[in-house]
């Protein structure tokens, strides 16, 4: 799979990966877990719609940016993964979250900044956090979170565990300063890391070959001579077997990798982005590239999901949204009392921590 | 006791830290091979390893954002940025999130990180080889700050930083390495947010940190024998938090204070003393409030314009002979 989108990149040179049809299904994948990537796929896909709809009834304020489109690749990276292994994104998380197990009512409550939220309603939509599923946090300032995620993969290696630390970004990220610097560390240092790059064609506005000298952008590793492939994010099984391939050599080699998905963003840059820089025939030929979409007819083919078991996942994940949105109208703001009676200990960590992690 | 240099203060806590927990890790440029730019980790790396004092590259933001991710993960490390001035390639992740990480994500994840910096200038390594940048983190929540002016508190404060969950920016001063101090001990801890009195007096109070702090010792020391004139010394050493009860308390006492600083005036340390003295004890106050502070220009290189841009002895000398005068006027 990698080999093969590799050579098809390499031949389409700044053209995304985008196959018109996905590819049969390959032997030996197992219906249940299949479904459950599409029931993901189709949650987060509902999720975000909801999010928009929330926002632009003020449930949500700040920024917001949704995972739509990119679902194939949410879903991929995230399975690609063991549940023991750490996660650092960036601010378009949502879907990530949710993949990596958080619940759809915690993630929607901290978008409604309700005590009952991932970080509390600390953080928003750009920072869900949850230490007990490893989930180490969105960050807002790009490039922020890839020396966090380095960091996070030298105390692994420091302790000689088994976790891998996988670092999602957007493609503009790959031309900070930030980026380079981790990617060099990890691979002096060996580093167990996996760098996930999205690459949805658009950094706000601007194309990927209009930011970066270097539009395949899974060809930047070669210069920490680090391993690294481009994938079609469209894709949920080429995704999720990039992310296992490379969670396997941080594993088992400690040595870190990079992976380009190349996706799609169906809407603006944030919820507030009317999106006039992108050319409607583009988007509308994005669109028409529905992942979830691809693949329900993928299953279908295969013989594996039929109309009306499609309906039924989808309204299963709508009725799951339904009730984050309950939980998240239902439950309380933190409160502003505690709040002024406690701000050092809001800000400031007490005592001495005690060793976390393994 | 025996006297020891604020260099070896520093050497001998960090040793002991690594010694006593197993998360404590060192890192920072030259620190390992090379022994540090300032030799305060000499050896460390021969009888710790690689492992334990690790060399980086020159990358001030990867290897502090670094340092950070681990202490994510419940390491303790103990990062030296060179001097001060290169501090500056890192403030994104210290200031966007070292320090927001544990208040931003609703208090899941501590940051158990202190950063080792030494500021100052006087050794004509001319503009961007001689700040003092310790405002910069005083006015950010989430960062602790600590300036010791002496190598019983640099170890002291070295201890409890590293002890403490937090990050902590502990701001050292080249001038000060070679200054010779009591040894504390080698269960010496000073609470962060705590400020000392190093010299009672009664005519006016002189309050300030790090070097300085030792410079307005020696003054007062010097006006109590050859003036009669008794200036009390506040030495603030946590900048963040700032003890405000033992500043109130002195001006409470003298009536009258300066604070004596090696940053810039505006906006400095200075500026936030004065307000809290003038909103707390104004009342108190016999004459306003009065800033000692290094001229506001980029550091000439050339040893007498050095000279005359940074605040020192003479510069304090003159504030206290002013205010003190108005004592006596009354």
């Amino acid at each position: 799979m990698n080999t093969k989108s590799k050579q098809q990149a390499d031949a389409q040179g700044a053209t995304p990966v985008r196959e018109q049809a996905l590819p049969p299904l390959p032997e030996g994948e197992n219906r249940d877990t299949l479904l459950d990537y599409y029931h993901q796929m189709s949650l987060i896909r509902h999720f975000e719609e909801k999010s928009q709809e929330m926002y632009n009834k003020a449930r949500i304020g700040g920024y917001c940016h949704l995972n739509l489109g990119e679902e194939a690749t949410v879903v991929g990276f995230s399975v690609g993964l063991e549940p023991t292994d750490y996660v650092y994104t960036n601010y378009r998380e949502h879907g990530y979250a949710i993949g990596r197990g958080i619940s759809p009512k915690a993630v929607m409550a901290e978008l409604f900044g309700k005590e009952t939220g991932s970080s509390h309603g600390r953080g928003g939509s750009m920072h869900i956090f949850d230490l007990e599923r490893r989930f180490m946090g969105g960050y807002a300032i790009v490039g922020g979170q890839l020396p966090l995620a380095t960091g996070a993969a030298f105390a692994v290696a420091y302790r000689g565990s088994k976790e891998v630390v996988a670092c999602q970004m957007g493609d503009g990220t790959t031309n900070t300063g930030a980026f380079h610097e981790s990617l060099n560390l990890a691979k002096i240092y060996h580093l167990p890391i996996v760098y996930f790059v999205v690459n949805n064609l658009y950094g706000m506005g601007l194309r990927v070959e209009q930011g970066s000298a270097v539009s395949e952008l899974y060809r930047k590793a070669c210069a920490y001579d680090m391993q690294s492939w481009r994938v079609d994010g469209n894709d949920v099984l080429a995704v999720r077997d990039a992310m296992r391939n490379a969670a396997a050599i941080a594993r088992e080699q400690h040595e870190p990798s990079l992976i380009e998905a190349v996706s799609y963003r169906f809407r603006g840059h944030s919820v507030v982005d009317p999106d006039r820089y992108r050319d409607k025939e583009e988007v509308q030929q994005g669109r028409e590239h529905d992942p979830i979409a691809a693949f329900a007819a993928r299953l279908m083919a295969a013989g594996l999901l039929d109309e009306q078991q499609a309906s039924q996942i989808d309204e299963q994940a709508q009725q799951e949204v339904e009730e984050a949105v309950k939980f998240a109208e239902e439950s309380p703001f933190p409160s502003v009392e505690e709040f002024m009676r406690g701000l050092e200990e809001y800000v400031y960590a007490p005592g001495e921590a005690a060793g976390k992690g393994d | 006791m025996a006297d020891i240099t604020y260099r070896q203060a520093l050497h001998d806590t960090l040793r002991e830290e690594l010694l006593r927990d197993e998360n404590v890790f060192l890192l920072g440029e030259e620190i390992g091979t090379f022994e540090g730019s300032y030799k305060i980790t000499a050896g460390l790396l021969k009888e710790f390893g690689p492992k334990r004092v690790v060399d980086t590259p020159i990358v001030e933001n990867g290897f502090v954002g670094m340092a950070t991710g681990a202490a994510m993960l419940g390491l303790r490390p103990i990062v030296e940025i060179m001097t001060i001035n290169f501090i500056v390639l890192a403030m994104d992740q210290i200031v966007n999130h070292a320090a927001k990480i544990y208040a931003m994500f609703g208090g899941q994840c501590p940051v158990p990180l202190v950063i080792r910096t030494p500021g100052g200038g006087g050794q004509q390594l001319a503009a961007t080889h001689s700040q003092n940048l310790e405002v910069w983190f005083a006015h950010v929540p989430g960062l602790k700050v600590v300036a010791p002016s002496t190598p019983a508190d640099a170890k002291g404060l070295l201890r409890t930083s590293v002890r403490d969950n937090n990050p902590v920016i502990f701001l050292e001063n080249l001038a000060l390495y070679n200054v010779k101090g009591e040894e504390p001990g080698s269960d010496y801890m000073v609470p962060i947010g705590q400020a000392k009195v190093t010299k009672e007096g009664t005519d006016l109070t002189v309050i300030s940190y790090s070097r300085m702090a030792a410079v307005a010792l020696d003054v007062a020391q010097r006006l109590e024998q050859e003036n009669n004139l008794s200036v009390e010394v506040v030495d603030l050493r946590s900048l963040r938090p700032l003890d405000h009860e033992t500043i109130l308390n002195s001006v409470r006492k003298t009536n009258r204070a300066i604070v004596f600083e090696e940053d810039w005036r505006s906006f400095g340390i200075g500026a936030e003393i004065a307000a809290l003295v003038q909103e707390e004890a104004f009342d108190d106050l016999d004459a306003p409030v009065k800033r000692v502070a290094s001229l506001e220009v980029p550091l000439p290189y050339s040893k007498p314009l050095e000279v005359a841009t940074l605040t020192g002895a003479k510069q304090l000398l003159e504030s206290i002979n002013e205010l003190a005068l108005r004592r006596r006027r009354r």
